[in-house]
This record gives C-alpha cells, structure tokens and sequence, in this order.
C-alpha cells in the first residue's frame, strides 16, 4: 500500500526506445505565433 | 538529475524524468526526496531525522526503494535510440501564403508581415510546387501537415482556395491524410471563406491576446484603431459556424500585460480552445523582464488554479499548455526530434525559397535551397536532426527535457545567435507551465483512479473533428 505516494501513471519512455520513431504525430512547433504545441502537448498517433 | 520535485500551489508531486513516471505525494516524501538521490538512505536520515520520527522516514525509504525497482523513480538515462538516427522525412510543410498584413501588431516577429523583405503573394504555381515538395519529401509517411501562414493569407484568399484545393485532389491520388491548418487575424473572416474553411477541413488557430483592452494595445489596423471588434466579430462566426470545434484562439503576453491570466480567461468569451504564450523579442519596450518572471508564474498559478476549478464545474476550458499527456505521450525518438524545423518541417516564402522554420524566414545564413533546386543545404538538416536535448549542454541535465524537446530552434538563434544554446528565459517559462501542466493532470488522473470521473482533457494532436 503507497498511501503517501500514489503513483498516477506507468513509465512510458523506456519501452518506446525500440518501438518509436513512426513519425505520422503532427510536427511540435514552439514559437510564440504558431500553435506553439510543445512535445509534451501531443500523444502517440500509434495509440 | 534523475528527478524534479513540483509544488503548485501546495499540490505535491514528483516526475521520474527519464521513465515519465509521475506521482503526488505528501510533504514528507517531498522533504525526503529533496536530500534522497536514490541510495543515500544513512545521509537522508540523519539530515531529516529532527523533523521526522526515524521510523516513518524509513518506512517511505523502503517505498522510494521499492518504486525504484520498479523502474517508476530514479530511471537511468538511456542512450539517442537507434529509431532516430534513420533519415528524416518531411511531415510538415509552412506555406507563406501572404507575406503581407492587413493589421500592424507591435510584437510581429514577421516585420508586420513582409518578413523583412518585400511584401509578396504567394503564386498558385508556387503553392502547387510546395504541394507536390512536401509529398515527395514525405515518403511512405501518411500523415502530412500543411500550415496556410502569413502574414495574413485570408489577404490571398484566391490562392488559399486553390492551394486547398490541390492539396485535397493530391490527398486522394497519393493516399495520403492531408491536416490543413490557417492562422488567421480574424478581421477578413467572412461567410465565402468560412464556408469554404469548413468544407475542406481546415483547423484554424485564431489570433487574439485577451480583453479588447489588451488587444488592441498590440494589435492595431494600419491607421492604429483596434481590431478587436473585427477578430472577435469574425471569430464567433467561424467558431460557431463548426459547433465550437476545429480551432484554438491563439494569444501573446506581454510585458504590457503581465495579468494574462484575467484575458486568459476572458479569452472564454469568444471560445474555450485557448492557447497563450510569453512573445519574444530583444530590446522592446513590450518584451518580459527578469523582474516580471515572479509575476508571470504567480499568473500561471491562478490559471492552473481555474482550470482544475473550471473542470470540477463542468465549465468548458481548455488551456493548451496545461494539456500534458502522462499515459501516452510520444515515443522517445519524437521527444528528441522536437519541432522538427529544418528536418521534419520547413517554411515556403511566397518566392519558393526553402527555411527551416517560419520564425528563419529572411535570415540568409539559414535559406536552404527553394522549389526549383530542392533543398541544398543538406549540412543545415543534419546539424538540425541532430541538435538536440541530448546534445545541447543545457538540456542533457533539464528536467523538463522530455517533455519541451529543447524548446525553439528561432529563439535559441535570436538570442544567442546559436541554436546550440536555449532561449534560458522562455526555458523558465516553459518549465513553470509544464510544473502545472503535470500536476494537473496527476490530479485528474488520480481522482479518476479513485472512481471519480474522468475529467483528463482530450489530446488529439490537432485533429479536424468531422460531425
């Protein structure tokens, strides 16, 4: 039981080292006239 | 680094930075994980043991170990995966429609519009070249981008018609899933246009900086009126012509408004889909100073503080920024990639000539090749492919890398005059909205995990969404 800690999500990045790298998700721009979408912003297209 | 401590507003939480794990967690662990790095469990216990019992600091230390385990805190780095070094493929194409403006911002990056050249039209024979570029150059991929830009296209109106309506045809002959986007100032919107717009899938991002106050500050006509009754009048046609949907009211702060929080949020008015970001600039009477930064992120509080609120209200609020995805964000190869400029992504001038980005347009030293000769400058796409967070000194030991891919390649430039170097103040900035961002989301996903609903925003990567 982790009352103190509650983990909210499970660890994604590793295990896309190998599998990653499709590229159909939209470009990320992040200038300040654009959309200015962050990586972070973004899901996989794969998903 | 292996992890980043976050306290918003009191909301505690910890992100594993090289496995993106997240999790909330009380005052205690957050003071233990302050001095714990993993294995120091002696060291944490004799600093914290005055303001802890012995026994509850070692029953969270054998949680931290066990989570460690698990790949979940404290992840080691990896190395740049293999899927990144392959050679990289075209996904978006920026076609400068109109290098020419109907409005005078303060803050225009793109000189008002001429983009420090002569004010141009693209040609519709210029505009089909682009086309048949960006499907060349995207290979086998099936997604590809194309962003109607200016100045303001909706000034060349006839050529965004055609440029639509070629790339709709070449869409089908080449099986491909063509997302159009237009960024538009709003004051040319009409019903031709909109209907046109919206029968052809065209997402919109919508120019507008808040109240009609701080807008028109920034954002006059020629004759130095305000444009905010035209954009906005323009605007709540569009965004209620397409049900609400298909569109992000896109705005700039500035050192003259510092508040944005309130025309964030009066931003609702006009539509739900906001997105606001810092401007840039050097040596400006507008641009944010380091005495305005304690400011700013006290802004970003209360808009994280109205989001959660809004979103327990049922209010619809959609800030950009704060929509992070902690379950299924990109791979490891897009995080490197980042905005893809010079790689993934390049910018058309209404003459045909190749930059990296639309912000490079007009900075000689970076044009890349044009239309006619395809792109030359091969140097320029392998220095871009490869400046990346693992690459650059400042970003291999950031926090927030995985998740802003090394933030904008124009700004790093305009700054330091080197894209090897960050843009350090749009880095604070975009580490205090990420802060929010992840903790946000770690609320929503944990009250959904205890049976609430689900009230995480939809990321759909800008996807045009068909009734």
């Amino acid at each position: 039981m982790k009352k103190r800690i509650k983990t909210v999500n499970k660890a994604m990045l590793k295990k896309t080292l190998k599998t990653g790298g499709c590229g159909e998700c939209p470009a990320s721009c992040q200038s300040a006239c654009k959309t200015s979408c962050t990586v972070g912003n973004q899901v996989c297209e794969r998903k | 680094m292996l992890i980043h401590r976050i306290n918003m507003n009191g909301h505690l939480a910890v992100l594993d930075i090289n496995s993106g794990a997240v999790h909330l967690i009380d005052e205690t662990v957050y003071d233990i994980l302050g001095v714990f790095d993993g294995s120091n469990d002696d060291e944490t216990i004799e600093e914290l043991k005055d303001k802890y019992e012995i026994a509850e600091i070692k029953e969270i230390l054998a949680e931290l170990h066990e989570l460690k385990k698990e790949e979940l805190l404290f992840s080691p780095e990896f190395a740049v995966p293999d899927t990144f070094n392959e050679e990289p493929i075209l996904k978006s194409l920026c076609l400068h429609i109109a290098h020419d403006c109907n409005l005078r911002c303060g803050y225009c990056f793109a000189g008002t519009g001429d983009f420090g050249g002569n004010r141009a039209m693209m040609s519709k024979e210029t505009a089909e070249k682009a086309v048949d570029f960006a499907i060349k150059g995207s290979k086998n991929r099936h997604n590809l981008e194309l962003d109607l830009f200016g100045g303001e296209p909706l000034m060349n109106f006839e050529v965004v018609r055609h440029v639509v309506e070629y790339a709709r045809k070449r869409e089908v002959e080449e099986n491909k899933n063509i997302k159009l986007t237009l960024t538009t100032n709003g004051t040319l919107l009409n019903d031709e246009n909109i209907k046109f717009l919206n029968d052809n899938r065209v997402m919109l991002v919508l120019s507008l900086d808040g109240t009609k106050e701080t807008h028109d500050n920034m954002r006059p006509f020629p004759n130095q009126a305000g444009s905010y009754d035209a954009a906005v009048n323009g605007f709540k046609k569009v965004i209620d012509s397409r049900n609400g949907k298909n569109y992000y009211l896109r705005g700039t702060y500035t050192h003259y408004n510092l508040e944005f929080a309130k025309d964030t949020l009066d931003m609702l008015k006009v539509g739900t889909e906001i997105s606001v970001e810092p401007v840039v600039g050097i040596d400006e009477p507008y641009v944010l100073t380091e005495e305005d930064l304690p400011k700013i992120c006290a802004e970003y509080d209360k808009l994280a503080e109205a989001y959660l609120d809004y979103r327990h209200k049922g209010i619809p609020f959609n800030f950009f920024h704060f929509n992070v995805a902690l379950d299924n964000g990109p791979c490891v190869a897009k995080r490197l990639a980042g905005c893809g400029a010079g790689h993934e992504y390049y910018a058309i001038t209404p003459e045909g000539d190749i930059y990296p980005c639309h912000q490079f347009v007009g900075r000689d030293e970076y044009k890349m090749g044009t239309l006619d000769t395809g792109v030359e400058r091969t140097d320029l796409i392998s220095k871009f492919r490869h400046t990346h967070v693992m690459t650059k000194d400042a970003c291999k030991t950031c926090w927030a890398r995985f998740f802003c891919s090394g933030g904008c390649h124009a700004n790093a430039d305009t700054i330091n005059g080197s894209i090897d170097i960050p843009y350090e103040y749009g880095c604070k900035l975009q580490k205090k909205r990420l802060e929010c961002a992840i903790v946000l989301q770690a609320i929503l996903t944990d009250e959904m995990n205890d049976g609430s609903e689900d009230l995480r925003p939809v990321i759909d990567n800008f996807k045009y969404n068909v009734e």
